[in-house]
């Protein structure tokens, strides 16, 4: 790996060792595309196309049945109700438990950082630590305890869940975005009579749509993605998507529709992948602040 | 004479609120989580079986566990998973970056496209691998229709090769995000000591050694911190990619609790091998989070 000096950049690489990076780019490339391009192809062919054909080959006759099939009529636990039911729990779970952990998330990274007090540190050290539980440490309790406050199988009580597990990375997250806030500004404006809340509406979430954003896509990716919590706690009717495609793709009776699991599939992935196209570049941020100090 | 008074209980009222808006969140830390420790922990302790119950039998689950060969299984794939996973997700992690990191035309395209298996879910990254491992119709026939017929690959049903098929799912979905952490890092490396370092006639590949990797350190202790945490809690990727199979083959410690507690009817053994995954988990954790909360001070 020698290359030309140049006053420019550090590292400069010659033409060989271009042709190897790019090659071993595309050569990743494919294979982190592999997958979903596998499964786009095949749930939109007729099964006999699968199992006696190629699974790289494009479809010779196109069909969306196993697309129609996924979401609305296949057999998933007694009832042929396809994953449409299973989706709308996801939304019912996810889109109160982000919002609630995220606003919760907010007026504790507030107050952790300008609203300081003995033990602060160890408060926060302690909700950071329960981030990273493994959440089997919990299970059964957590399973007492929704049975004797009335919500075992219930959305209300998945959303509880998500809610309580979630705010330990959504106030870790306001905290280091608010900590890097001036707090003489806080100071001035309390000086000036204005009262906590007061403060935070008008100067801190005004400056806060970044780290919202950020925090939105974590909590909504995992809270979607979520299989343990789904599959402990969910009854039959309230179970989330990735325990229902998971149900549908193990079932073992009678011959495995791949083009329908693969078309579930797809349909579970497709939340996440949208916010992940749309909203790249926070979604990594918002990765990224899960892991380093921010 | 009012006015101190009422800038007084002004003052206390001001000193309370904060402690209030947290009150919620530290009570539901301290029940939901702390105190959730303590009961299983408790229960590992108790002759518990279908439902908890509060009968202490000192350290009998432990024993049992350890006597247990599922529990031996599967602590020994987590150490093979674990090692492997994090090894090549960061082997891979680290090389994509270097790479990516030469002026790359198209890099805009290939970032997401390294990065996008970190948004889907084990369940469906479970979904698509199973099926492309599986030797009657994924890869293995696919290449037998390209001619290449003595191909073979059949990890996925092998007793003893199941567990790696684990490790190449759960590689896909997170080599990405190990390369963006690595970028991130050669990002922040000033420019201007590389090419001192070059005046003084370095090679690119001592550059890399001697310069930039050790700049890395953090990234690589992200990584890892990360990577191990994420390893002892797999549980979705090897439901449905293997479900456990063939036999116990793909069994992991997550696996084993979940079963043992909740279809097995030994809770006492599950909340034990609970307390043990916590362990694990704490030894990485705790060391790790007191070092990066000490720093800024």
């Amino acid at each position: 790996m020698s290359g030309a000096v140049d006053t420019g950049v550090a590292i400069r690489t010659n033409r060989v060792t271009r042709t190897f990076i790019y090659l071993f780019l595309l050569l990743f490339a494919l294979f982190y595309l592999l997958p979903l391009a596998v499964m786009l192809i095949n749930s939109v062919k007729p099964l006999s196309e699968i199992t006696g054909g190629n699974m790289m080959a494009l479809p010779d006759v196109w069909t969306f049945e196993p697309w129609r099939e996924a979401w609305s009529s296949a057999q998933i636990g007694v009832q042929p109700t396809g994953l449409r039911p299973y989706f709308i729990n996801s939304i019912l779970i996810v889109v109160p438990a982000v919002a609630i952990s995220t606003i919760m998330g907010a007026l504790n990274g507030y107050v952790l950082t300008k609203w300081r007090f003995r033990g602060d540190t160890i408060l926060f050290g302690m909700l950071l630590f329960s981030c990273f539980i493994p959440f089997q440490i919990v299970l059964i309790p957590m399973a007492r305890v929704l049975g004797m406050i009335g919500l075992a199988g219930s959305v209300p009580g998945l959303i509880l869940v998500h809610v309580v597990y979630g705010l330990g990375f959504t106030t870790l997250y306001f905290r280091n975005y608010y900590s890097a806030f001036p707090t003489e500004l806080v100071r001035a404006a309390q000086i000036d009579g204005a009262g906590i809340f007061r403060i935070f509406y008008r100067i801190l979430l005004p400056l806060s749509g970044p780290i919202i954003v950020v925090t939105i896509i974590w909590q909504f990716t995992n809270i979607w993605n979520d299989f343990l919590f789904g599959s402990s706690f969910a009854g039959q009717a309230s179970q989330p998507m990735t325990v229902a495609l998971n149900n549908l793709v193990q079932s073992s009776t009678g011959v495995k529709a791949y083009n329908v699991h693969f078309a579930g599939a797809i349909l579970a992935a497709l939340p996440t992948l949208i916010v992940y196209i749309v909203s790249g570049r926070f979604f990594v941020r918002g990765l990224m602040a899960g892991s380093v100090k921010g | 004479m009012a006015r101190p008074v009422q800038s007084d209980l002004r003052t206390r009222l001001q000193e309370w609120i904060p402690k209030i808006v947290l009150a919620p969140s530290v009570a539901s830390m301290l029940i939901f989580v702390y105190g959730f420790i303590v009961f299983t922990g408790y229960l590992s302790f108790t002759n518990s079986r279908i439902l908890p119950t509060f009968d202490l039998v000192g350290w009998h689950n432990y024993w049992r566990l350890f006597q247990l060969p599922t529990w031996t299984i599967a602590v020994q794939n987590l150490a093979i998973f674990a090692s492997l996973y994090i090894a090549i997700c960061i082997a891979i992690g680290l090389s994509l970056a270097i790479f990516l990191d030469q002026k790359i035309r198209g890099e805009g395209l290939l970032r997401p496209i390294f990065l996008y298996p970190m948004a889907l879910s084990f369940i469906v990254t479970g979904t698509a691998w199973k099926w492309l491992l599986d030797p009657g119709i994924g890869i293995e026939h696919t290449l037998h229709l390209w001619g290449w017929e003595s191909f073979h690959f059949g990890w996925i049903k092998s007793s003893s090769m199941a567990i790696y098929t684990v490790v190449i799912a759960a590689v896909w979905q997170s080599s990405g995000f190990v390369m963006a952490m690595f970028l991130a890092g050669l990002r922040g490396i000033d420019n201007e000591i590389l090419k001192a370092a070059q005046m003084d006639g370095a090679s690119n590949w001592n550059l890399y050694r001697r310069i930039i990797i050790p700049q890395l350190r953090p990234a690589f202790l992200s990584a890892f911190v990360i990577l191990a945490h994420l390893a002892v809690k797999s549980y979705d990727l090897v439901i449905a990619l293997t479900g456990g199979g063939p036999g116990r083959a793909t069994e992991l410690p997550a696996t084993f609790m979940y079963s043992y507690t909740f279809t097995r009817n030994e809770m006492g053994v599950g909340a034990a091998s609970a307390v043990i995954m916590l362990m694990t988990i704490a030894a990485i954790m705790i060391p790790y989070l007191y070092a990066e909360l000490k720093e800024p001070k």
